[in-house]
């Protein structure tokens, strides 16, 4: 049965459950520097999933692609994101709209209809990581239900970044990576969106003397 | 097909259960007194309160009714089954094929309706409440643990410990990312079980959240030292369930004696550092409000869930 | 020089240059000279591709044909009438002390390199490109609602970056898993997802993947179409961005992101048995036009009526490529082009009538026609063209999507007529007595620039009577690129 799967890709597997595991974790979270932490060593256990895809299929670019995550994910985002906190002086308690218990049970029955999604296509891949998919989508939508049940600014864009996660386990676990230039351009993007929010942040804050998110629900249809 | 050499073991692993309970619970104060930076009680202090309280008379309430006299003794018996149950040093286990993991769980919960029943018996208030607040632990528990043996079962085909064991213990090196799941999740059920720290604080009964010392302040004598024996016995069983399901190198395949005599050092090993471990955890961890608990085993429960599913997607056959 | 390149390194260059001078006088100048020579050069582009067929840039990266050149030449040409427009409406703002002078060249700066986004997303062969190009759009945009610093635009510019930066997360999840399906097919190449070599293997790629993939890309770049119910975004950062802002989201950007799922919905046809790409536009069009037209009714704020109009519009739209077929794919086109142009024109003719009165409330803007006449009629025949009324170009395309509809799909015809209709009541209703009404004027330090808007509507009544047969044919030949 299971044995019959390569070491390697059992490591990938490993680390893929590893990163949904960290994925409900930052659900359950309720502080935000540790929260901070969580989506670091998130990035932390994608950055060895595809540094493990890189030795497997002996793909550079899936190397610059780990390098890249670990400089980006691991380091500098986590250390942009604890700065603004320490300067805007968020209070450390993520506020959670709807209970923790609640959301972690939406969490589950978001991970089976992620899994039941990617079913039909792991059947159908060739690569040997197949089931990371399904973990991949099982991410983002955890990660979507973080940014939808949160109240602060900051919390949702944690959520933003644990999204683009895991895309980015999908992108390299389980389908052996993306072209470079791709990948290069995502990780852009994403960093630029983060320093661009770094800078809303102050001017949230300015505006509304909270980062809290329920003052912002000004703009409505009447 | 029961053979001498199964029988044998079988009655070894329940006496070796008898004694080495109440070292592995000494073990663990001992280990948590020096991590807390105190100077530990002796190694050996179970077996002296055990010997003590053998010793004294007990005291009833006029109202106890017979089943609180009747309680002791079969949660003592429950948690003996369940030691003889869990492969500790050999799969060969004559008992084996009467009750399965999900029996198990049975069993346990046996032994959580009696000893709640006898909190309540004698109508106090404080037994009352532990034993309401037993029973709220013990059905957040119970579908978090049968959750994990669930998944465990569908690595090995089986419901039964001992060929979940055995398979579990010849096989390849395969990384099963469910088993780490599931592990997590046992590590929380058990803590919240055996009523220790996050949950339940085993070292007072002093503390209005108390759970299971509530439970059994009106005992004394040898009523009280067959609880206490039974709650080392419990967490002997959960230890050596944890170890055998998740670090199962050294458990004997069948009848051979020689690799039974192995075992022991092994398991003695193994024991230590899980001791260690646990009173590691009630060292880190602050005990939780009582209104906290259900959302500790409702994390034990989503993960063994998640485990499950994580086995369905990333181990199952195409 | 290559026209292609022209076409890019323009508004990029320029960007860079308006970030580095800073806010001078002849800023907005500079502004419209690059706006003017991006469109030069897309001129340029789009007369190579009808001469001499379809062409590659930058290896096989950047691909132009006839369908996204017709989109290639709409975008430079409304980028250069907003620009002519936003300079001295972004004057008058600030003098009224709504912006200050960073401000200003972050405007400046910032459309510049939105308009390269779009450029880039139209012309990448590259679907991983198109991705990365559509997110830059979004950050680029983001900071262009969020232009005032009121606490409005703030909350519309966040309600905007996470709406979006969700939908797009989605898109790159279908862009995955489209790689994935590709992946299998072309290998582990870097051609896998290159738009020019998926289409000669479309049959090959596997219907399950194709379908999953088509969801997530419908689901992902429909949230910036402004398909309901993920339209939330679109009427606040209509209303509380600088109406030029309004324009080109309106006008291009909502274009764009529709382009990306043609592109992609050739591929799944390709790709999946039977018509499921088709039914899914179908059916996502028909309720966002139904959404947008029964909120259109409840709207008090000008922009944000028309930001709905936009949403009804591309509903519209999306219907229309979902019934695919020539006839309907070119009525498909030829309303993208209507209303791009039109409704563009119906934004700068608000901006100014909003800076005159110095309201958004429609309650508040009364007799347009008195203080400045132009700017009225302009309003007025842009509402008209917009609601569709002949001889505008809009009719003679909803006209084609309409009887497409009831030959084909029958029984959506009631619900285009309803939708349609409702818009109708509301916006005109509105409308009429915002420019026909009593009212005390004052006049702008700036005088407005009127031209764009009739330039468009002028365009517009044009298409509508007569289109040229070469404008006709180049319509065919996208329309038939879609299948």
């Amino acid at each position: 049965m299971s044995a019959s799967i390569p070491f390697s890709a059992q490591l990938i597997n490993l680390f893929a459950a590893v990163i949904l595991l960290l994925a409900f974790a930052m659900l359950a979270q309720r502080r935000l520097p540790q929260l901070i932490n969580l989506f670091a060593l998130q990035g932390g256990a994608l950055c060895l999933a595809t540094l493990v895809a890189a030795v497997t299929t002996g793909q550079v670019h899936l190397y610059y692609s780990a390098g890249l995550t670990l400089a980006l994910k691991v380091l500098l985002l986590p250390w942009i994101l604890h700065r603004l906190v320490r300067q805007l002086k968020v209070k450390g308690e993520v506020e959670a709209l709807i209970n923790i218990p609640t959301t972690m049970l939406v969490g589950i029955v978001l991970v089976m209809v992620a899994f039941n999604v990617a079913l039909p296509i792991s059947e159908l891949s060739h690569t040997i990581t197949r089931g990371t998919l399904g973990i991949a989508l099982a991410v983002v939508m955890l990660a979507f239900l973080m940014m939808i049940t949160r109240q602060k600014a900051i919390t949702q864009v944690v959520g933003f970044l644990s999204m683009e996660n895991g895309l980015f386990l999908a992108a390299t676990s389980a389908t052996y990576g993306m072209p470079m230039v791709v990948e290069l351009g995502i990780a852009l993007d994403v960093l630029v969106g983060v320093i661009i929010l770094g800078v809303f942040f102050f001017q949230i804050r300015d505006q509304f003397d909270s980062l809290d998110i329920r003052h912002m629900e000004k703009l409505k249809d009447n | 097909m029961i053979s001498v050499s199964g029988f044998l073991g079988q009655l070894f692993a329940i006496a070796l259960a008898l004694v080495l309970a109440p070292l592995l619970s000494g073990w663990v104060g001992q280990c948590r007194a020096w991590f807390q930076s105190r100077s530990a009680p002796p190694l050996l202090l179970p077996y002296f309160m055990l010997q003590k309280l053998f010793n004294k008379d007990v005291v009833l309430a006029h109202n106890a009714s017979s089943l609180f006299r009747a309680a002791p003794f079969l949660i003592f018996g429950c948690m003996v089954l369940a030691c003889a149950i869990v492969p500790t040093l050999s799969t060969d286990l004559p008992f084996a094929p009467a009750a399965d993991a999900l029996a198990l769980v049975g069993v346990f919960g046996l032994a959580r309706i009696f000893i709640s029943l006898a909190g309540m018996d004698v109508g106090t208030s404080f037994g009352t409440l532990g034993g309401r607040r037993e029973m709220l632990v013990g059905f957040l528990a119970e579908p978090a643990l049968l959750m994990v043996f669930f998944t465990l079962a569908m690595i090995a085909q089986s419901t039964s410990l001992a060929t979940i064991v055995e398979t579990l213990a010849h096989r390849d090196l395969v990384i099963y990312p469910s088993l780490a799941f599931a592990g997590i999740a046992f590590t929380f059920v058990s803590l919240a079980e055996n009523a220790r720290v996050p949950v339940d604080n085993p070292a007072t009964h002093l503390e209005l959240t108390m759970i299971h010392e509530a439970m059994i302040l009106e005992y004394s004598g040898r009523h009280l030292a067959l609880i206490e024996w039974a709650a080392s016995l419990k967490l002997y069983a959960y230890s050596c369930l944890g170890l055998a399901l998740f670090f199962p190198w050294g458990i004997a395949p069948g009848d051979n004696f020689l690799a039974l005599v192995a075992a022991i050092p092994l398991l003695l090993l193994k024991l230590a550092i899980g001791g260690a471990f646990l009173a590691g955890i009630e060292t880190v961890n602050a005990k939780m409000r009582i209104f906290r608990a259900p959302e500790f085993l409702g994390t034990a429960f989503m993960l063994a869930v998640l485990g499950l599913l994580v086995r369905l997607l990333l181990e199952s056959r195409v | 020089m290559d026209f292609f390149v022209l076409m890019l390194a323009i508004p990029l260059a320029s960007g860079a240059l308006l970030t580095v001078v800073g806010e001078r006088d002849w800023a907005p100048n500079l502004n419209i000279v690059a706006s003017l020579g991006t469109f030069l050069a897309a001129a340029g582009l789009t007369m190579e591709i009808v001469a001499s067929g379809p062409r590659f840039a930058f290896g096989e990266q950047f691909f132009i044909d006839s369908l996204n050149v017709f989109f290639v030449a709409l975008t430079a040409f409304v980028g250069l009438t907003t620009s002519i427009f936003s300079g001295p409406y972004m004057r008058n703002e600030a003098e009224h002390g709504r912006l200050s002078k960073p401000r200003l060249r972050l405007y400046k700066s910032m459309y510049q390199i939105f308009m390269f986004t779009m450029l880039a997303a139209l012309t990448t062969n590259n679907l991983g490109i198109l991705w990365v190009a559509m997110e830059a759009a979004t950050l680029t945009t983001v900071l262009l609602v969020s232009l005032y610093r009121t606490p409005a635009s703030l909350e519309a510019a966040w309600k905007y970056f996470i709406l979006c930066g969700v939908g797009i997360a989605q898109a790159l999840f279908g862009t995955i898993l489209l790689y994935f399906a590709a992946e299998r097919v072309l290998g582990e190449s870097g051609n896998a997802l290159l738009w020019t070599h998926l289409i000669d293997v479309k049959g090959q790629l596997e219907p399950t993947i194709m379908a999953l993939s088509f969801i997530f890309l419908l689901v992902g770049y429909g949230t910036k179409v402004g398909l309901a119910p993920l339209h939330n975004w679109l009427p606040d950062a209509h209303a509380e961005g600088p109406t030029p802002v309004s324009a080109v989201l309106s006008g291009l950007l909502l274009n764009v992101a529709l382009y990306a799922i043609l592109r992609c919905k050739v591929l799944a046809d390709g790709a999946i048995a039977g018509d499921f790409a088709g039914r899914l536009m179908i059916g996502f069009g028909l309720f966002t036009l139904l959404v947008a037209a029964f909120f259109l009714s409840r709207q008090k704020d000008v922009k944000r009526m028309f930001a709905y109009s936009s949403i009804e519009h591309m509903g519209l739209i999306t219907f229309a490529f979902g019934m695919g077929g020539p006839v309907a794919n070119f009525a498909g086109l030829l309303h993208m082009t209507m209303h791009s142009l039109t409704k563009s024109a119906i934004f700068f003719a608000v901006g100014h009538a909003t800076q005159k009165t110095g309201t958004q409330l429609m309650e508040n803007i009364r007799g347009l026609i008195r203080i400045n006449p132009l700017i009225g009629w302009g309003l007025m025949l842009g509402t008209l063209a917009i609601l569709g009324m002949p001889p505008f170009g809009v009719f003679a395309s909803e006209f084609m999507i309409l009887t497409h509809a009831m030959k084909h799909y029958p029984w959506a015809t009631p619900v285009l007529l309803l939708g349609l209709g409702v818009a109708f009541a509301a916006i005109f209703g509105k409308v009429q007595p915002m420019v026909f009404g009593e009212t005390e004027a004052r006049r702008l330090p700036h005088a407005p620039a009127i031209t764009p808007v009739f330039l468009h509507l002028g365009l517009v009544l044009m298409l509508g009577l007569y289109i040229p047969p070469y404008l006709a044919r180049w319509f065919q030949e996208a329309a038939r690129m879609l299948g």
